[in-house]
């Protein structure tokens, strides 16, 4: 990924370091520097220890102290996570399967489109590709609370009699307004550094296939998509972590309507109206944490790489 | 809808568009001779660049149009929005708001995830330690929100307390505090969130750079007698100047766009707004389209010229 430059250290410049228990010596001399490092690393973890301790105490130790009181008091309970998953006023596991319901499609969809796209404008030539590549990779600097009212106008309001996409009445009950623009707002990103790799397979290995006969469409499927799979893997973490988080496009599309919304919707809700139910917040968190943290882990090689590069997204 | 319906729905949606993408390349296969070219181009190229132009670009235009008119965009105003942005006092309040995050969260965010990457560089727990930073990027800036706003939670001095950051106030002996709700320093209280989560990101790009420092370098200093901080000021900071500045931008841009933290910790009141959460509420609560397109076209004024100097900083990194 060649807009990740900075992200991946040369592997020459590690070999020949300094030896790791004269470094270590180093540092440890100096107990500032430890102990700065350490001030650091507490400061971050802390009040996500808080949160998640509180989400396994009972509701009356939450509620009545704090949860470094825990360590006195060691109760363990799942009665928050049971009671914010099924109880019928938070009902967060409906929610958790609309997250996985619209996370899905928002990224097959942008992925493959980008990439048949990307080839394209890798190795087809066709009038005008240069200046139409231009535009595609120039329309990432509009951020997308530019575009949001316009969009959602056509999806109510769609021209030349075609289907109203917005509302209860839709197709897919209003899951693919959320599609459509997690997979617009996806491409000229996803297209760009997509077209950055392609454009560094040899021009050889395409001109070699070609010329044994091979279409456009058999050296992509054949050459360039395993070629391509780290690529392609980097950027379907990034774009599943953005669309799982996601705030405010689930809100502006989802029209409202608490059916197709995400976990990231109802628990900004439940923040408001339950804002002292903190046994539910503290469980409603995780329950929306885990699934980012488990891809996060998995993929943490490719989710750093596509990080960097995608970070004027949005 | 039930769960068993969602997940048709979903099973729908990706089996159409497998299936739509299977057929239409198995035309542009077949197709061959001269006008097979045309077809293959066009079935690679043209879905996303439809997609792109009638979900981005014309309403991109089409925003900027609105916000030369009036609420329900009925007539022409001219600049009368922008005049409102820049005269009205809430409006002006969200100004200084966004202002004051896009100073505060890059420089500290990046302070912060410098030092520790240099701190922690090449130390036996580099992993881990590097981890326990990162992982608040990977969750929802709701989930941070939630996270942070318990540790705000505010109770009168003499009860039990259960967020941390007022327990330790009663622990120096000093009344508690309403982070969230006193101004002005509440902006600050929202802008440590954005902090949290980015460092993380600062910190690994950052370290990234350090490590591709060339070891000649930091030996020749160290034969020159320099170590400790001014290695940090004269060698390590020089020699990563353009990871900082991509950092930096990166972070002013996301940080312009902030909206889930305002949303979620304090929905916008105690004059805690911000430009594109106030665009949200103008758009979408009080319906004022005029008013809400100006304020986007507004946040796209000042991402561009950033994006831009991002993109060049970052073609140069690869250059080199």
């Amino acid at each position: 990924m060649t807009t990740t430059t900075p992200q991946v250290p040369a592997p020459a410049a590690v070999v020949g370091r300094q030896r790791p228990a004269e470094v270590a010596h180093d540092k440890l001399s100096n107990p500032w520097a430890s102990l700065a490092a350490i001030v650091i690393a507490v400061l971050w973890t802390i009040p996500t220890v808080g949160l998640l301790i509180s989400s396994f105490r009972p509701q009356a130790d939450v509620q009545a102290s704090g949860w470094w009181t825990w360590f006195t008091n060691p109760t363990v309970t799942l009665d928050n996570y049971h009671a914010v998953l099924t109880g019928s006023d938070t009902n967060l596991a409906t929610y958790f399967v609309n997250s996985i319901v619209i996370t899905l499609p928002a990224v097959i969809i942008p992925i493959s489109l980008a990439t048949m796209a990307a080839y394209a404008f890798a190795w087809m030539k066709f009038p005008g590709r240069d200046l139409l590549f231009v535009a595609v990779f120039a329309m990432q600097i509009v951020p997308i609370q530019v575009t949001m009212i316009p969009l959602l106008k056509l999806y109510v309001n769609p021209p030349f009699g075609l289907p109203q996409l917005a509302g209860a009445s839709a197709p897919g009950g209003g899951f693919y307004t959320i599609w459509l623009s997690h997979s617009i707002f996806a491409l000229p990103l996803a297209i760009y550094l997509l077209h950055n790799f392609m454009k560094e397979v040899p021009a050889e290995l395409i001109e070699a296939a070609r010329v044994d006969g091979a279409g456009h469409v058999r050296i992509f499927l054949r050459i360039m998509l395993p070629l391509m799979t780290p690529a392609i893997a980097a950027f379907a973490i990034f774009q599943f972590l953005w669309v799982w988080n996601d705030l405010l496009v689930a809100l502006v599309f989802g029209g409202g309507s608490l059916d197709v919304s995400p976990l990231t919707v109802r628990l900004a809700e439940l923040s408001g109206t339950r804002d002292q139910d903190w046994h539910l917040l503290a469980a409603g968190a995780f329950v929306s944490l885990i699934v980012p943290l488990i891809v996060f882990l998995a993929g943490q090689r490719y989710f750093v790489r596509g990080l960097l590069a995608g970070s004027v997204k949005g | 809808m039930s769960t068993g319906e969602k997940l048709v729905q979903l099973v729908i949606a990706i089996a159409l568009f497998v299936g739509v993408v299977a057929v239409v390349l198995l035309i542009a296969d077949r197709v061959k001779s001269k006008r097979g070219e045309v077809v293959q181009t066009t079935a690679f190229v043209l879905p996303a660049v439809l997609m792109i132009g009638i979900g981005l670009l014309y309403p991109a235009l089409r925003t900027i149009y609105e916000s030369f008119r009036d609420a329900n965009s009925t007539k022409f105003v001219g600049l009368d929005n922008y005049h409102t942005i820049f005269t009205n006092g809430d409006e002006l309040t969200v100004l200084r708001n966004t202002a004051l995050w896009v100073i505060v969260t890059p420089v500290l965010a990046t302070l912060i995830g410098l030092v520790y990457a240099v701190l922690v560089d090449r130390t036996r727990f580099e992993k881990f330690a590097k981890a326990l930073i990162f992982l608040p990027m990977a969750i929802s800036l709701v989930g941070a929100s939630l996270i942070w706003k318990f540790v705000y939670d505010y109770r009168a001095t003499e009860n039990d307390q259960i967020g941390l950051a007022n327990q330790l106030l009663k622990w120096l002996g000093m009344d508690t505090y309403r982070f969230l709700l006193t101004e002005p320093w509440n902006t600050m209280f929202l802008i440590v969130i954005m902090i949290w989560v980015q460092a993380g990101f600062a910190m690994t790009v950052l370290s990234a750079s350090i490590k591709a420092i060339p070891d000649d370098i930091i030996e020749a200093a160290k034969l020159d007698g320099v170590s400790g901080f001014r290695m940090f000021r004269y060698i390590t900071v020089p020699s990563i100047r353009p990871s900082l500045i991509v950092v930096l931008t990166t972070i002013s841009i996301t940080t312009l766009k902030v909206f889930d933290i305002v949303r979620t910790a304090t929905g916008g009141n105690f004059n805690t707004s911000v430009l594109a959460y106030e665009f949200y509420v103008q758009s979408f609560r009080s319906f004022n389209t005029g008013l809400g397109a100006a304020l986007a076209v507004l946040l796209f004024v000042l991402v561009m010229p950033i994006v831009i100097y991002n993109i060049r900083q970052m073609r140069k990194l690869e250059a080199r």
